[in-house]
């Protein structure tokens, strides 16, 4: 047979369109990562970018107004609110990427196991599931935390434990949906085990909707910790997250408004750009899963 | 004789549709009983009609499918009786290329992902070396080595199908199943694919079990064809005398409907036209399964199972038309059919 009848007829092959570039056409997606960066890099270095020390109160600046020596004024302690804004937004990202760390090694493996095994595993772990969401997430939290004691390590614990199962149920959808693909026979076609059909095969497909549930959950992580923080049963002082911030400013609302809506604003913009990332990232990913079909 | 490739006896497959309720289980009996051997580097063609039970044959041979009795051996090595780990190391030696190529290279991965697994599972050799393996077959199907890096969704169809045979063969197996492997492509692509099969069968001496619906594909590609009519193999033979020579009806009646590219001929040929839709397989007819939609049926046809006799210039044919009525005896049905045609 000679070479010419083998020979793939050259067939210009498509730019690859990759999903940075997808993404970054999505304004608004774009604009929300790139808030978040900011946020995430005052994070890293906060005591850099402080202006006063966030645990230095002054008898003589208690619940002042916003002045240029503290941009976002004191409070009731007389500490200035920018510099534990400053600090706070590394305990409160630093929660929600504990919360959500703990739910993905909960709700991942047990969604691929649930989706791939299918049978009587499944029905027992999807039935544990159900009753787990049959609770409302930040009572259960608040109990958990209850038994636990309060501290922001056990409040982030407990919502790692309580968002599990939305993990579990987008993973098992996907897994379910993959595992019928031919590719998948033919993986098992060329002698894959189980086990590597799960890591090479399923994982790399259910990737997409994972990255955007747990996007999204950050958000909810945020603010559920500012939600047990300004219950007190977060973040113990003198350290200081959002909601923590937000609990101690509260009651002085009438008084002193501007430390309230300085922490109510950075956790509603933060939470925000998690979701917008989030859909940013649903939309792009779909598009290269439609290209790939 | 030689100890063959593939040998399938007395296979039979059945779905499990579950218990209704009431204990008793409902099965459907795709594959009724199929005997068939394939030589080393030989093809043979698995052709019916869509429901005929012919990609079950082969997922069953891969026992992607388990079989529900039967036997099958592959280069003497039994198949059917190893455990389900077993069954992933004689992977090694029996592979399989899909139908469609969109959904069966998972989109993840990248060619070369893709080629060097079954090495990794089946072979222990450095990366370097698998890499250069990947490197030659992508060359022997025609595509260049520089796509290894690339995703499947950057191929065309007929690209696309190079690498699943190009995944198939780099274990250099025994037998290839192809299911069905260019009746999702376009037909200027088809006939390149197929010369690539046959090229490759040519220099690895793999036998191929071809399932398809295209009778000129299957004609080009084996010397040796089976007809499947309902999950049972009905007519089998070498390709040229099952074609031009058909000993059971259903075989006629599939021939006569591929039309010719003379329309003069196309006036004069013979048509054989057949009733009514295939029968569901949950419940089939009594004896002959054809019985139902066969122009030739007879009062025999309904109460035994007609069983395989030799036919004329080899093969063997399932039909009672050889021992009852007419008594053709393995010959070919062709004036048989002109002579009721022109009577009736």
């Amino acid at each position: 047979m000679s070479a010419s009848v083998i020979a793939a007829p050259a067939v210009a092959l498509p730019p690859s369109s990759s999903f940075f570039g997808r993404f970054c056409r999505n304004r608004t997606a774009l604009v929300s990562a790139v808030i978040l960066l900011i946020i995430v890099v005052v994070a890293i270095f906060a005591p850099y970018l402080a202006p006063h020390d966030p645990a230095k109160s002054s008898l003589r600046y208690i619940m002042k107004p916003p002045t240029l020596l503290h941009p976002l004024g004191t409070d009731d302690l007389g500490r200035d609110v920018l510099s534990r804004l400053i600090f706070a937004s590394r305990l409160s990202l630093i929660a929600s990427v504990q919360a959500v760390a703990i739910a993905l090694a909960i709700g991942l493996p047990l969604g691929l196991i649930s989706g791939y095994v299918r049978g009587w595993t499944d029905t027992i772990i999807m039935r544990l599931n159900d009753a787990l969401m049959s609770f409302p997430a930040l009572i259960l939290a608040v109990v958990i935390v209850g038994m636990l004691g309060p501290s922001l390590t056990n409040a982030m614990t407990a919502i790692g434990l309580v968002y599990a199962p939305r993990i579990m149920r987008v993973v098992r959808g996907s897994t379910l949906s993959v595992r019928e693909e031919v590719y998948i026979t033919a993986a098992r076609a060329t002698g894959c085990s189980d086990a590597r059909i799960i890591a090479r095969h399923v994982l790399p497909n259910v990737t997409g909707p994972l990255v955007v549930q747990a996007t999204v959950l950050m958000g909810q992580a945020l603010l559920a910790e500012a939600g047990l923080s300004f219950l007190g049963l977060g973040v113990q002082p003198p350290q200081a997250s959002w909601g923590a911030m937000l609990g101690t400013a509260f009651p002085y609302m009438a008084d002193a408004p501007v430390p309230t809506i300085a922490a109510g604003t950075v956790i509603s913009v933060t939470v925000l750009c998690f979701n917008l990332i989030g859909d940013g990232i649903r939309d792009s990913v779909g598009r290269m899963r439609r290209a790939g079909d | 004789m030689t100890e063959p490739c593939l040998k399938v006896s007395d296979l039979h497959v059945m779905y499990d549709l579950g218990s209704n309720g009431f204990g008793k289980r409902k099965r459907l009996h795709a594959v009724n009983g199929a005997s068939f051997e394939i030589a080393a580097g030989e093809t043979l063609g698995l052709v019916g009609e869509s429901g005929s039970g012919k990609s079950t044959i082969g997922l069953s041979i891969m026992r992607l499918i388990e079989p529900w009795s039967g036997k099958v051996t592959l280069g003497g090595t039994d198949v059917t009786g190893v455990g389900r780990k077993d069954v992933r190391t004689l992977r090694r030696r029996m592979q399989m290329v899909f139908q469609d190529p969109y959904s069966s290279l998972n989109p993840s991965m990248t060619v070369e992902q893709l080629l060097e697994e079954p090495l990794i599972i089946h072979r222990d050799l450095p990366k370097a070396e698998r890499s250069a393996m990947v490197g030659q077959m992508l060359e022997s199907v025609g595509l260049h080595a520089g796509y290894a890096v690339r995703y499947p969704h950057e191929f065309s169809g007929g690209q696309r199908q190079r690498i699943a045979i190009a995944r198939a063969m780099i274990l250099h197996p025994e037998l290839v199943v192809l299911d069905e492997p260019v009746s999702a492509l376009d037909v200027s692509t088809q006939s390149q694919i197929l010369n690539l099969l046959k090229a490759i069968q040519a220099g690895s001496g793999t036998a191929f079990l071809l399932v398809a619906h295209d009778l000129a594909v299957v004609r080009l590609m084996s010397p040796n064809v089976a007809v499947m009519y309902l999950g049972e193999i009905v007519e089998a033979g070498p390709s040229g005398r099952v074609y031009d020579a058909p000993a059971h009806p259903y075989t006629a009646a599939l021939i006569s409907a591929v039309p010719f590219p003379d329309p003069e001929r196309q006036r004069t040929a013979t048509r054989i036209i057949l009733k009514g839709d295939l029968p569901s397989p949950l419940n089939p007819p009594s004896g002959c399964r054809f019985r139902t939609r066969c122009p030739f049926a007879m009062e025999i046809c309904a109460k035994e199972t007609p069983p395989a006799v030799p036919v004329e210039g080899g093969g063997t044919a399932a039909c009672h038309l050889h021992a009852h009525g007419p008594k053709l005896a393995g010959r070919s049905l062709m004036p048989f059919i002109k002579e009721r045609l022109a009577g009736g």
